[in-house]
């Protein structure tokens, strides 16, 4: 395996978010900050406990979802379509590189990069409310499988896209309607029953559940349906992305 | 000479459909400079593209070192460095750390001392610590094959490597060349400048809409396809008389000068008896100098040619 290209490209890329580290680390955690104080103080003071847990506690696992998956897809997409816009992907073709190794390496630093905003809005959060979390490790394992297969996600949407419009099309029309509508302010039984069905094909729903489970041992989804879920959507996306790649879909003419 | 790139039946049609090589087959000598010379659009850099694994050919083969380059890849990527023509380069990285990323990229391990010497070679240590972005055109091309060059390839690749840079920077990139090939390296380059071709080659290949029209020795193509003309000044205008019908004479606008075409090779070239005719219709001969054909007018003659059919 070659270990050196994967850690030159994981390297390339921390570096570029450490370099911009305001966009990169410091943006999401404001906005964070923000639904803290929006909705988590001013608006959930006036909302009841879910669930028996205050609504400002019930919302740090959505708010942490929401800015990891949309960390992850701009990060992992921008990564990967801005060598392909300045023509620098040339090297990473011609380089004795596998799939495997690319993908390791650029997804890789996206899903870290995420982690750690993660972590940081944990940490925030902790100075809003007291933070217990019932599951640490069923924590740790779902913060880890929502930023690979987001991440992942994000590569093929940097390969597929050919300018910056559908670069940014998917995230802002179908990704953020879809985590807004995936339960991370709120607990699907708050919905009408049609909504609530409408709820079960959204994707999110399964990611925000589990997580939320991790942290009160409350959730609308089976946390092993969860679990199954987020599997399928990774082993879904590594395969797209493996396919991309090895086919040099929009990479080779 | 071995080969060290076979390139077999090579065939590439574009989506748009466009058929960008058709049908090439080459053999590339193991420590050889093979020039590849053509218009825009002649499938130059389509052919490099292939054999560097950015483009999929659509039929053909490519073995580079014994080793078929789409099979093993692996392999035959970790031989080839590769000059891109377009200055494609990230802007906001210093030049070291962009140098370090290409040698990682190869699966090299991490050698201040072999960076340092490239960038040495190359006259980019000064800015070892400089922004791409802050380089001039012909820095960004020096650090292109300073890239090209960390991983330690076997066989190095350059598409247009001097276009758009100054005179001085492409003598240095020519005393580069040759310093490498004695190092062992072979060289493909695909240039606009024939003189570049003419000065550095040891074969030549010229390729129009995707065929390649010949390759043959730089000096044996230029004896074959190329002519020898001879001019002589005179004192007083030339009129043509029948002893000189053989000779096939150009004669200049005001008449002063005749040019005679010959053919080095043969023996009895005619110039002795033109000299003879000349001196006896009482003429003096002031000067005399020989033109040797280039290679841009064999280059420009093969192309128009082609074209024409």
């Amino acid at each position: 395996m070659n270990i050196h290209a994967i850690r030159v490209i994981y390297k390339y890329e921390m570096k570029r978010a450490f370099n911009t580290i305001g966009q990169s680390f410091a943006s999401p955690i404001l906005s964070t900050v923000l639904y803290f104080v929006v909705f988590g103080s001013a608006i959930g003071s006036r909302i009841d406990n879910i669930h028996g847990i205050s609504y400002g506690y019930f919302i740090v696992p959505g708010l942490m979802m929401l800015a990891i998956l949309t960390q992850s897809l701009s990060n992992a997409s921008f990564g990967i379509f801005f060598p392909r816009f300045t023509g620098q992907i040339f090297e990473i073709l011609s380089a004795p590189v596998t799939t495997f190794e690319i993908v390791v390496g650029y997804v890789g630093a996206a899903a870290t990069k995420s982690l750690i905003i993660g972590l940081l809005i944990l940490i925030t959060a902790n100075f809003f409310v007291e933070i217990h979390i019932a599951h640490p490790l069923w924590m740790v394992l779902f913060l880890l499988l929502t930023c690979m297969s987001f991440s992942l996600l994000g590569f093929i949407i940097g390969l597929w896209a050919k300018d910056f419009e559908k670069l940014q099309i998917v995230p802002l029309l179908v990704i953020t309607p879809l985590v807004f509508l995936g339960g991370t302010f709120y607990s699907i039984d708050m919905l009408p029953p049609a909504w609530q069905t409408v709820s079960w094909f959204n994707p999110v729903v399964y990611l925000v559940s589990g997580f939320r489970w991790s942290f009160f041992e409350v959730s609308d989804v089976n946390i092993w349906l969860s679990l199954m879920m987020i599997s399928v959507f990774m082993l879904i996306c590594l395969s797209i992305a493996w396919w991309m790649i090895r086919t040099g879909y929009r990479l080779k003419q | 000479m071995q080969s060290i790139v076979t390139i077999s039946n090579l065939s590439k049609t574009y989506e748009g459909g466009f058929q960008a090589l058709k049908n090439v087959s080459l053999d590339i000598q193991q420590g050889e400079i093979l020039a590849l010379l053509g218009p825009n659009g002649a499938g130059k850099t389509t052919l490099i593209s292939i054999i560097c694994g950015i483009v999929n050919a659509t039929s053909g083969s490519v073995m580079v070192d014994g080793y078929d380059n789409t099979q093993d890849y692996l392999i035959t990527r970790e031989c080839i460095g590769l000059v891109p023509q377009e200055l494609t380069l990230g802007a906001f990285e210093k030049i070291w750390d962009s140098m370090c990323f290409s040698r990682g990229l190869f699966g090299k391990k991490h050698d201040s001392a072999y960076i340092e010497k490239i960038l040495k070679d190359l006259s980019l240590w000064d800015k070892k610590d400089a922004i791409i972005m802050s380089l001039s055109g012909g820095m960004k091309r020096r650090l292109l094959i300073a890239k090209a060059l960390v991983h330690e390839p076997k066989i190095l690749f350059l598409d247009e490597p001097t276009a758009g840079v100054d005179v001085e920077l492409r003598k240095d990139m020519w005393v580069l060349v040759e310093r490498l090939r004695e190092s062992g390296v072979t060289i493909i380059l695909t240039t606009h400048y024939i003189e570049e071709a003419e000065a550095i080659a040891d074969r030549v290949g010229v390729i129009n809409n995707g065929e390649l029209l010949l390759v043959d020795e730089k000096d044996a193509l230029m004896h074959k396809l190329g002519k020898r003309q001879l001019v002589i000044e005179l004192d007083r205008p030339f009129e043509s008389t029948k002893r000189f019908d053989n000779y096939n004479l150009e004669l200049s606008e005001d008449g002063f000068a005749i040019t005679y075409t010959y053919d080095p090779l043969k023996d009895n070239n005619g110039i002795d008896g033109l000299i003879k005719s000349v001196q006896e219709t009482g003429l003096k001969i002031i000067d005399m100098h020989s033109i040797k054909t280039s290679l841009e007018e064999i280059f420009v003659n093969l192309v128009k040619g082609e074209n024409s059919q």
